[in-house]
This record gives C-alpha cells, sequence and structure tokens, in this order.
C-alpha cells in the first residue's frame, strides 16, 4: 500500500469515447423524467378521440386547454418548493383568497384597472407565500407541518372575510371574463399566459445558479450548507415565488369561473402535488422539472375530461389518479435502479 | 503579496495560522487549543486519536463553527469567519472523509454549483462549464464524464470531483479530512499525486490521517492533538512514529490496552465454512468461553458482514453457525438472541441505540419480553433492570431519563453494553467498539470488555485499531477480501503480521 510508485498516467485513449457513449446515455435519463407522462398523454387523447371524436372538436379543445390552465400554474409553482425538498399545502387557501379578493376589488372599485387587480392579486399571493416561506426557513420545521397550518389559517381568514357573499361573473368587468374566453392563435389568452409561466420558469430553474441551488437544496440540504449555498434565502424565494403564481391561479380563477366565495380552491393542493409528482418531480427534491409538472398537471385535468367524454362514471376518476400516482413514482424508482445500475457497471467496466 | 523575498533559511510566513482557538459545546470543551500553522507549498499533517479535537478544528477553519476565542490569520491578515461562504472567499476549500455531492446534479454541475460560467443572456453555459471541467479532469488526469450525475460515483472519484473544484476555486489552502480512509491502494496513490502537484503549485494542504505510513510518505511538517490542545510541531523527517504516537496518546501503547488473562472455556461459538456469494467465503473459526477473538482487516474486508450473517441480521449461501454446540437458525436475530448471542453494532447512533429514547428505554429494549406480562411492560421492573445494569457499567448520566443523546460516545458505547448484558448472552459481538470514543472512556470500555471475558462470556471483536487489537485479543483472525488470511495467536500478532496479512493475498500469508 506504500509503495512510491509514480502515478499510472490515465489512460487517454479510451476516455473520450467513453465519454461520448456516457454522455448520450445521460441525454436519455435526462428526457426519461417527462418522458412517461408525456407519452400518457398522447395515448389518452389519441384513445378518448378514437372513442369519441367530439373530444378534439374546437370547442372541446379550448375546453381542455382552459382546464389546465389554473392547474398548470399552480404545478409549476408546487415543482419550484417540492425540487427543493420541501411542499407547501396551502396553494388551494392562497387560491381562494386571492379569488374572492380579486372579486371583491371589482365590486368595491368598480373603474379598477385590469392590470392593478393582477398586480394585487399577485402581490397578496407572493405576501402569503412570503409567510410560509419565512415560517419554514426561520422555524425549521418541516415545509408539511407548516404549511398544513397556514392552510387552516389562509381559509379560516377566507371565511372570515367572505362569510356567505359570493361574487359572480356579473360583478366583474366583461373584459376580464374574456380572458378566458378570447381565444389567440385558437389557443385561450390565459393558456398563453401559462405557457409562458411555464418557459420562464423552466428556464430560470435550468438556466440561472439561483434556479440550480434550488435542484442542489433539494438533492441534499446539508451538502448545500456546507457548500455555502443560502440555503434559507432560497428556500423563502422558492415559497414566494410559488404564492405569486398561486396568486396569479387566483386572479385567472375569477376570471374563468362564475362564482368566488369562502370555499373557492377547497382541496386543490392535493391535486396540485398529484400533477407534480406524476409530472416527475421526486417528492424528496433534487429532481424533475417544471415543465413535467405543467405535464402532470395537463394529464390530470385531462383524464378527467376524458372519462366524462368516454362517459365512465365520476366515481373511476379519482382511482384512475391514484394509479397514476403511484404508477408515477415506480416508473421513477425502476428508472433511478436502473441508472445507478448502470452506472455502476460502466464504473467497473473502466476500473 | 509584498516582500515576496523568503531568505533561504526562513521559511516563507504561513498562508494560514490559527493560535488557541477554543470552542465549547455548553459545558463540553471540544477544542481548549488549537493551533496550527500551514505555509505554501507544503503537505501538513494532523495528528491525534479520536476525540483530539482534529474535526473541531477543521470545522472551524471551513466557517462551520465560531471558535469562541483565539486568533486566526489567512495571509497575516486577522479573518472571522460567520459562514461557510466566508472561508471559501479566503481560499479555503475542504475536502471530507465522505464527500458531499449532491446526487442528482451532474459531475459539472457539482464543481460549479453557485458558480456555474455564464454565456448569453447571463445563462449558464453547459457547454463551457463542460469545457472547463473536462479541463480539470485532464489536468488531474482522471477520466470522469462531467455530464453523469453523480449518484453512485466511487468515493475516490467524488474525492477526486472534490478536489476538482478546490483547484477551480484557485483554493490557497485545501483540507483533507482522512481522504484515504475509504480509497484502495491504486487510489490512494492517485490522490498522492494530486496533493503534491497542488502543493508544487504553491497551495498549503493540512492532511489529516490515522495511518502513519501515509503521514511520512506525504507530509513535510506533522502537527500533534491531545485531548483537544495543541501538543507539538516537527518536521516530518526529524521524527518517528513512536514518537508521535507517545505524543497522541501520552503514554505507551504497550500499556494502553491491557486484557486480564483470562480462564478459557469450552467452546461457544462455532462457525464453519460460513459463504455468502461474493461477499465472503469459507469462514470457519470458534470462540471459547472467556476469550477475546479479534477480527482485524481493512475497512471493506467483510468482517462486519460476517458478524451479521453470524447474528443472523443477513442470510449466507452455505456453512453452519453452532452456539454452545445447537445450530442457531439463519437470518433470524431473535433466534440467536434467544440462543445467547449479543451484538454491538459499529454505528451505535444508527443502530445500536434509539437516540431519543430515555437511557432506561435503551437498556430495557432486548428485555422487552421478559419484563412484559400479558403485552404490557412492567414499568418499575424496567426501571430497576436498566438501573442495575446502567450502575455496573458506570453509565454518567443526570438521570435515566435523560435521552441518550445527551451522554458522551463513551457513556453511549455502556448503554448498547448494557443492553446486552441485560440479556446474559453467552456470546457477545462487538463491532469497532471504540469508535468516536475519547481516550479515557475507551480504557474503560477495553477494561469492560476484558472484565465481560473474565466472566467466561466469549467475545468476537471487529476492530480496525491495531492497537486495540494488538492489546485486547487471546487470538486474531484477519481478513482480507471475504476471507481469513491469517490466524495469530497474541504471541504471534505483531502489528507487521496483522497488516502483512490484512493487504497481502493468501499466498503471502500461509
Amino acid at each position: 500500500m506504500t509503495q512510491t510508485a509514480p502515478p499510472s498516467p490515465a489512460p487517454n485513449a479510451p476516455a473520450p469515447t467513453a465519454r461520448r457513449a456516457g454522455r448520450s446515455r445521460f441525454g436519455g435519463i435526462l428526457r426519461l423524467r417527462e418522458l412517461p407522462v408525456a407519452f400518457a398523454l398522447i395515448v389518452l387523447v389519441v384513445v378518448t378521440y378514437a372513442a369519441n371524436p367530439l373530444f378534439l372538436s374546437p370547442q372541446g379543445t379550448k375546453d381542455l386547454l382552459l382546464n389546465s390552465t389554473i392547474m398548470i400554474i399552480l404545478a409549476v409553482g408546487q415543482a419550484i418548493v417540492i425540487i427543493t425538498r420541501n411542499v407547501d399545502l396551502s396553494v388551494g387557501s392562497i387560491l381562494g383568497l386571492v379569488a374572492f379578493g380579486t372579486g371583491s376589488l371589482f365590486a368595491t372599485f368598480p373603474g379598477i384597472p385590469i392590470p392593478v387587480v393582477f398586480l394585487i392579486g399577485l402581490a397578496f399571493g407572493m405576501l402569503l407565500g412570503a409567510i410560509n416561506g419565512l415560517l419554514v426557513t426561520i422555524a425549521k420545521v418541516p415545509a408539511l407541518v407548516i404549511t398544513l397550518g397556514t392552510l387552516y389559517i389562509y381559509r379560516g381568514l377566507s371565511n372570515a372575510w367572505a362569510g356567505g357573499t359570493q361574487y359572480f361573473a356579473d360583478d366583474r368587468p366583461e373584459a376580464f371574463g374574456n380572458l378566458s374566453v378570447d381565444t389567440f392563435l385558437g389557443f385561450p389568452v390565459i393558456t398563453l399566459l401559462a405557457l409562458a409561466v411555464v418557459v420562464i420558469v423552466a428556464v430560470v430553474m435550468a438556466g440561472t445558479r439561483g434556479g440550480r441551488d434550488l435542484y442542489a437544496i433539494g438533492s441534499d440540504p446539508d451538502a448545500a450548507k456546507l457548500f455555502g449555498i443560502p440555503v434559507g434565502r432560497r428556500v423563502f424565494t422558492a415559497f414566494a415565488v410559488n404564492g405569486l403564481l398561486a396568486g396569479l391561479a387566483g386572479v385567472l380563477y375569477a376570471s374563468r369561473f362564475n362564482s368566488v366565495g369562502a370555499t373557492t380552491g377547497n382541496g386543490l393542493e392535493l391535486d396540485v402535488v398529484a400533477a407534480a409528482v406524476v409530472g416527475g418531480v421526486a417528492i424528496f427534491g433534487g429532481s424533475g422539472s417544471v415543465v413535467g409538472a405543467a405535464l402532470g398537471a395537463v394529464l390530470l385535468t385531462t383524464i378527467t375530461s376524458a372519462l366524462a367524454a368516454m362517459r365512465v362514471d365520476k366515481f373511476w376518476q379519482q382511482a384512475i389518479v391514484g394509479v397514476l400516482i403511484l404508477a408515477a413514482i415506480i416508473i421513477d424508482r425502476v428508472a433511478s435502479l436502473r441508472t445507478a445500475r448502470r452506472l455502476r457497471i460502466s464504473e467497473a467496466r473502466d476500473v | 503579496m509584498r516582500d515576496d523575498t523568503p531568505g533561504l533559511e526562513s521559511p516563507p510566513p504561513p498562508v494560514l495560522s490559527l493560535s488557541g482557538a477554543v470552542k465549547t459545546f455548553g459545558p463540553v470543551v471540544a477544542l481548549a487549543d488549537g493551533t496550527v500553522e500551514i505555509r505554501p507549498g507544503e503537505i501538513h499533517a494532523l495528528v491525534g486519536e479520536n476525540g483530539a479535537g482534529k474535526s473541531t478544528l477543521v470545522k472551524i477553519l471551513a466557517g462551520l463553527y465560531h471558535p469562541d476565542a483565539g486568533e486566526f490569520e489567512v495571509e497575516g491578515r486577522p479573518v472571522s469567519f460567520r459562514t461557510v461562504a466566508d472561508s471559501k472567499a479566503v481560499g479555503i476549500s475542504v475536502i471530507y472523509q465522505e464527500p458531499t455531492l449532491f446526487p442528482d446534479l451532474t459531475v459539472a454541475e457539482n464543481i460549479f454549483i453557485g458558480r456555474q460560467p455564464r454565456g448569453r443572456l447571463g445563462l449558464i453555459s453547459r457547454n463551457e462549464m463542460r469545457a472547463q471541467a473536462d479541463r480539470l479532469f485532464e489536468r488531474l488526469g482522471v477520466p470522469i464524464d462531467p455530464d453523469r450525475i453523480a449518484e453512485g460515483l466511487s468515493i475516490a472519484d467524488q474525492q477526486i470531483i472534490e478536489i476538482a473544484k478546490a483547484i477551480s476555486l484557485d483554493a490557497k489552502v485545501l483540507i483533507m479530512d482522512e481522504p484515504t480512509a475509504a480509497l484502495s491502494g491504486v487510489e490512494v496513490d492517485r490522490l498522492f499525486a494530486v496533493a503534491r502537484n497542488l502543493r508544487d503549485r504553491g497551495a498549503g494542504i493540512l492532511f489529516i490521517s490515522h495511518r502513519f505510513d501515509e503521514i511520512f510518505a506525504l507530509t513535510d511538517r506533522i502537527t500533534v492533538m491531545r485531548d483537544g490542545r495543541y501538543i507539538a510541531t516537527h518536521d516530518t523527517a526529524a521524527v518517528s512514529a513512536p514518537e508521535i504516537v507517545r505524543e497522541m496518546v501520552g503514554r505507551d501503547i504497550a500499556q494502553l490496552f491491557p486484557k486480564e488473562p483470562a480462564e478459557i472455556g469450552e467452546v461457544v461459538l462455532e462457525v464453519a465454512g460460513l459463504t455468502r456469494a461474493g461477499v465472503f467465503a469459507d469462514i470457519d473459526f470458534e470462540v471459547r468461553a472467556g476469550e477475546i477473538v479479534a477480527l482485524a482487516g481493512l475497512v471493506g474486508a467483510g468482517r462486519t458482514e460476517v458478524a451479521r450473517a453470524v447474528f443472523g441480521i443477513d442470510a449466507y449461501d452455505r456453512g453452519s453457525v453452532r452456539l454452545l454446540g445447537a445450530q442457531v437458525r439463519a437470518r433470524n436475530p431473535q433466534a440467536a438472541i434467544d440462543a445467547g448471542m449479543g451484538f454491538v453494532p459499529e454505528d451505535r447512533r444508527k443502530q445500536g441505540l434509539v437516540m431519543d429514547l430515555s437511557v432506561t428505554r435503551n437498556v430495557s429494549l432486548t428485555l422487552r419480553n421478559t419484563l412484559a406480562r400479558f403485552g404490557l411492560i412492567n414499568g418499575a421492573r424496567e426501571r430497576r433492570e436498566a438501573a442495575e445494569w446502567s450502575q455496573r457499567l458506570q453509565v454518567k448520566t443526570g438521570s435515566p431519563d435523560y435521552a441518550v443523546s445527551t451522554l458522551s460516545g463513551g457513556n453511549q458505547q455502556k448503554v448498547v453494553l448494557a443492553k446486552w448484558l441485560a440479556t446474559e448472552p453467552k456470546f457477545l459481538i462487538v463491532d469497532e467498539p471504540t469508535r468516536g470514543i475519547d481516550v479515557g472512556t475507551k480504557s474503560e470500555v477495553h477494561r469492560l470488555l476484558s472484565d465481560l471475558a473474565g466472566r467466561g462470556i466469549a467475545i468476537l471483536m471487529i476492530s480496525s485499531e491495531l492497537p486495540e487489537v494488538l492489546g485486547m485479543a487471546d487470538r486474531v483472525l484477519v481478513m482480507h477480501e471475504g476471507r481469513i488470511t491469517a490466524r495469530l495467536d497474541r504471541a504471534d500478532a505483531t502489528p507487521e503480521a496483522v497488516m502483512h496479512a490484512a493487504t497481502a493475498s493468501m499466498e503471502h500469508s500461509a
């Protein structure tokens, strides 16, 4: 063991080929995380279309997209938080508060400009998200517990605020409601908004240092601290951005749906977490993408429509969502085990 | 960088110097006098027994701990780190014993996290990052694919990645905390070549290791610590290993681990032909009443795996385990306990104790069947039993109701021992019984083991510490790559004989 033999020079010749092989293999893994859900979505649409061609009629397609929009935005926000190995269960309540607030703004200040309403809604959502972030980073209690608490607190606030009051579409300016009706190049305006959100967040998550830090934190929080990554600040930001997106979803909810009241958004949080997980975001953080989460959101809402189009009993819908979640987790597990094995074997060959 | 003209005799000014650093945690003094001085272009060894304060000192240098007192200078300027980032900013890089990479991120990203090269629009340029990583690995002479995820990399490769990171940071000081503990011979050579290369480029390296051969082969100076205090610094060339050992332990090794002679009785444990494909093969040995048999060898030789199979935690493919002549059922720890076996695992925090439970609860864990009536545990009896055993082993705790996590390492180990002794075992496996225990308590644990043997318990002791093996064992079995390569009686068990069998193959050690 103590021979002072000169270090063997690295075998330079085989390295480049081994490296190239490694690169394409890794590309495969990268794509793999979003692939199953995209594949499932295509199969679902094709099968449903074959059974009921009306499913993809212009109106059917538009409904499909509109129904997905709010879920996409929520899932993207949730993915940011889950990637840091946290979770935000209060998003349904945040959406509810902001949606009711939007209705209340239009009712109280009839002439209020729509962009101002958006800004106020976003800021309100971000404030609620920031409270979550502050509690999680300062109290050092698992986010699951903190946001379970704020889920009830925010819902309680909206009960106290709204009481029995409901605002209906008539209370809001027509232009605001039209956001969910008008189309641009065949896409509803609010869906385009959601797509823009997906693209922006995806670029930030993949292409900025702050975004990569979020992955690092979720991958190993202790190592992140050893690296000098500002863990608290980053996690706080993730919650604040998630709150902001939930606020956006809240405003859009008020545009899309007829009535907003104290129970708006009740129970949405689990659908949102399900969408992210089905979309390949690892529940223990560190991997997955917002694009996958968005696909997961589309898949889950499409299933609901597809089952209706195929006249399947509503009762089965939830069970099918459950099966999908389990399938997503199993696929993820199998894939990561296979990756690990492949990497081990390729390493053994290197030696 | 002023007056950069060191005279021939006078050494260059230190790049880092820490003197008289103190760190306490409540009443526990982890570091009483942390002093070390690293010059540019030197490899400086930091040695000391477990608990000597080395890791506390490293954490201060790394910015993880803030010292309560002491002077800390980098390049002649006083520094005070509040975070790890502060330490990095002045050019200190630390490679921990177990590298801390992000398993989900790529190798390149692990190197550059937080300072990835940026291209258009201020976004991360993956091509540039990959190219820089490739250049680093080329310079290190190690082909690692920068695009693979870090999960599943060998420890050696993970350390190379940590070193690549340190180089890319232009580290002035590189701290390596027991980097060779999990490496094979070739990997150690590779690591040393890299370390020498860095030294020749002017970096100061602090090298922490327990292996004297490595320290003498690699380092320029040695600083010795004991019981949280600075003892001395020597030029490596001007000092010998026994001198260093004396300073580390403060006494001669020969007197460190006394096993009192005990009456050797009947065969208690008999293991024949035990084989688990790919892990260990043809393991034959016996342990007699009153005897301590040591299972020596390098980390990864398969010692713990054999112990786990004997105790029924893991399955084995062939062979048999007999206790007092009766076959012990495979893969059934409860059967092993019922037959009279006990197992004190290597990692007591994770496997030996329930850290959040009280001392009483931990001691009584193995007794819950005998203490229970109609499925309910008799609390008063539980306390009595636990108190009795804690007392016999002299567990130092404020109250038996305190969580074991509040105890020191040595006292925790006594609780684990108490837990097993309460079952009155005939055969006890102890895996690394004194790992992470301070010197004073260490000898208490040894006295305890010796005492148990004296009462007729047969003991199988796994230990990586050679002095412990030589001092405690009546017989030494040495394992290498899953096989027993030497069986030595106490008289024949010299450090050379054991190390030879632990590292050499079968042919050499017949």
